[in-house]
């Protein structure tokens, strides 16, 4: 659209040609999107605060924030599709465009950098068929619509770099093995990077001598 | 002794993350205590006089912030501020893996300090296994009569949520994290109002860092004078240090401040690995100005690397070896600072995008030298002209690196003056030894 038919469209709009509130009636809102999004309304003492829970549930529920999931929970929540796409456009874990059924997003940051991150994505992309300079740049989908690669900002796991959030959990450190590992165990559907998750992390780098002489332990008459 | 731990004493016991286990190691007395036996004048008192500092950044005292609140009947909200996204940093995020009820018991003793009858966790979406675990314990915790509507029969009200944010470094600055949280786009605000003032909804609110909340409980247990029995008079009280980067063992440090860094780097950390040294270090996350290996014997307190030029921030240590490109690092540091500009302010959305496409310049041998200096006055032109200070936190590390290390900026820039046009990517060998080696993007890679 040229700057001059914009400026035209834009002139010839009217307050009643805004996008109007959908109503629930208009819309087939799924039982438990609809469930979940009022639920998370009841929590908050103002019920615009449920729209970033209400993306989430709409992402869940469709695999990415569908324009139809949108309106869905528009519909519930009382506000238009816009505003919530205009939040959907703006954090960077919603997806508005249709997505690999599973998320694979790799640290791209300073500390993971310094140690091997672009590797790592190099071979994520290499085993999943993706073309990796798209995959650091906004993200791509492997051809079978297994795995979404997307090089990603800090996620706050430098102790575990080079890592990656693979379906939501952390994993680290990781190396090209891993990174083939994983893809081949996402397209089998069976456990990811066994050893490598963070929850099975003990905190400090790594297990520590008990009792650790580096350490003293505070006597609190707390936790 | 360089570890003391407070928050992170037996960190890996099994099960801490639960109820019971918090419970048998004397958790929630605090919170018993504070809503059967203390006023809440009294409790501001003692937090004040702990000299407890804020621990997400700005290290303003604590209890002064409580105590900015306006007292009598309003809504007043608590909102702990989980959004951790500065590079580097990582410490809450195992805080709250590790001993989430620490936090809780904070969160609600300082709730009822400020006189906030709702209180907000909000954590970085990106954490979705801690939030699920934070979210279980917050449901232990009310189960157990320590939040709700009439905390252990004593007619006090503290609702806790927790609020996941959907990735955007730009929540962590307060006043955007609010609109956040109201349901909006991640957008700074005008200060002031400062939020204690007119905050959440309009309404007086109190934010702060997790770690902060969380050394709460532990000086309620133990009182003020005891918690100054550690640390400097400055900076009481024991910090989390995330160290990370080129060192052999990153991880989560609990020190006593005013520790010597190197202490940390090499000490705690393992220093970086067999053969190589240190070349600069990020010693509060990625936006503090980077310093040398030179200042490594630094005490390391929010004095002491103020005084250096530089700033503890998050207390986040990020070490670059002797193999690493200065200019790549500082490309690789302002590439996130413009992806995550919110955009509203001029000098922040504009500054950000051009020093990217200027230290790309340099990286790819087209500059001149006058880029150098154009650079470093972008950055003077961002710092303290946005409502926020995202773009500050890209242009003190960027200036700091072309200031310390303007020789290798240089050495890019004097290839391109001696080199022949003709000599593209493909040119003398000389070249490819300032460039990194991988297909993602021209000169992306850490390495000189």
């Amino acid at each position: 659209m040229s700057a001059e038919e914009r400026r035209r469209l834009i002139e010839a709009m009217r307050p009643e040609d805004a996008e109007p509130v959908p109503q629930l009636h208009q819309v087939d809102v799924p039982d438990e999107l609809r469930e979940r999004i009022e639920a998370a309304m009841a929590k908050y003492p103002q019920v615009r605060s449920a729209a970033l829970p209400a993306l989430w549930a709409v992402q869940r529920h469709y695999g990415w924030c569908t324009p139809e999931g949108m309106r869905e929970a528009a519909a519930v929540m009382g506000v238009t599709p816009a505003y919530l796409e205009s939040l959907a456009t703006f954090y960077d874990l919603f997806r508005t465009s249709p997505v690999a059924r599973h998320q694979v997003l790799v640290c791209h940051n300073i500390s993971c950098w310094l140690r091997g991150a672009d590797d790592l994505i190099g071979a994520l992309c290499e085993a999943a068929g993706i073309d990796a300079h798209e995959a650091d740049h906004g993200g791509a989908n492997s051809p079978d619509g297994e795995v979404f690669v997307k090089g990603f900002e800090c996620m706050g796991a430098c102790d575990l770099a080079p890592m990656a959030s693979i379906d939501e959990r952390y994993y680290g450190p990781l190396d090209t093995d891993d990174a083939r590992a994983a893809v081949e165990q996402l397209r089998a559907g069976s456990e990811v990077l066994p050893g490598k998750a963070l929850a099975e992390r003990p905190a400090a780098g790594g297990p520590e001598p008990d009792p650790d002489p580096r350490v003293k332990e505070v006597e609190s008459g707390d936790a | 002794m360089p570890e003391t731990r407070m928050l992170y004493r037996r960190v890996d016991e099994p099960g801490l993350a639960s109820i019971e286990t918090y419970r048998r190691r004397g958790g929630y007395r605090s919170l018993t205590r504070t809503v059967k036996e203390i006023e809440p004048e009294e409790l501001l008192t003692t937090l004040q006089d702990s000299g407890l500092r804020g621990r997400g950044g700005a290290g303003f005292s604590m209890g002064k912030k409580a105590s900015f609140l306006p007292r009598g009947d309003t809504d007043k909200f608590l909102c702990c501020n989980a959004d951790e996204s500065e590079p580097g940093a990582f410490k809450d995020r195992e805080l709250m893996q590790k001993n989430p009820h620490q936090l809780i018991e904070g969160v609600a003793i300082a709730a009822i300090a400020a006189g906030a009858g709702w209180a907000f966790i909000f954590i970085r979406g990106e954490y979705a296994e801690v939030a699920d675990i934070l979210e279980g314990a917050v449901a232990e915790a009310y189960g157990a009569g320590f939040l709700g509507a009439d905390i252990l029969g004593s007619g006090q009200r503290v609702e806790l949520v927790v609020h996941r944010g959907a990735g955007a470094y730009i929540c962590g600055e307060e006043t955007a994290l609010l609109d956040s949280l109201e349901g909006k786009r991640g957008n700074p605000r005008l200060k002031p109002p400062f939020p204690a003032i007119q905050g959440l909804y309009g309404g007086p609110t109190l934010i702060n860092n997790v770690e902060t909340l969380s050394n709460v409980p532990h000086i309620v247990a133990n009182g003020a004078d005891w918690f100054k029995g550690f640390g400097t008079e400055q900076s009481p009280g024991t910090k989390v240090v995330s160290v990370s980067g080129c060192v052999q063992r990153p991880g989560n440090y609990e020190i006593e401040l005013g520790i010597p860094s190197r202490e940390l780097i090499y000490g705690l950390a393992g220093g970086p690995p067999e053969g190589r040294e240190v070349k600069a270090w990020f010693p509060g996350g990625s936006s503090a100005p980077v310093l040398t290996a030179a200042e490594l014997d630094l005490p390391y307190s929010f004095e002491a690397l103020a005084d250096a030029g530089s700033m503890l921030g998050s207390g986040s240590i990020i070490v670059a070896d002797d193999q690493v490109s200065i200019p790549a690092l500082a490309l690789r540091t302002a590439r996130f600072y413009h992806h995550e500009s919110c955009g509203k302010c001029t000098p922040c959305r504009e500054g950000t995008n051009w020093t990217v496409k200027m230290l790309e310049r340099v990286l790819s041998r087209e500059a001149t030298p006058m880029d150098l200096d154009i650079i470093a006055s972008v950055q003077d032109n961002i710092i303290g002209h946005c409502l926020c200070v995202l773009g500050d936190s890209m242009a003190m590390p960027v200036s700091s690196m072309v200031k310390k290390f303007r020789p290798e900026f240089e050495e890019y820039i004097r290839r391109v003056a001696s080199d022949s046009p003709g000599l593209g990517s493909d040119g003398a060998a000389g070249l490819h030894a300032l460039t990194g080696t991988s297909s993602l993007a021209p000169a992306s890679g850490p390495h000189a």
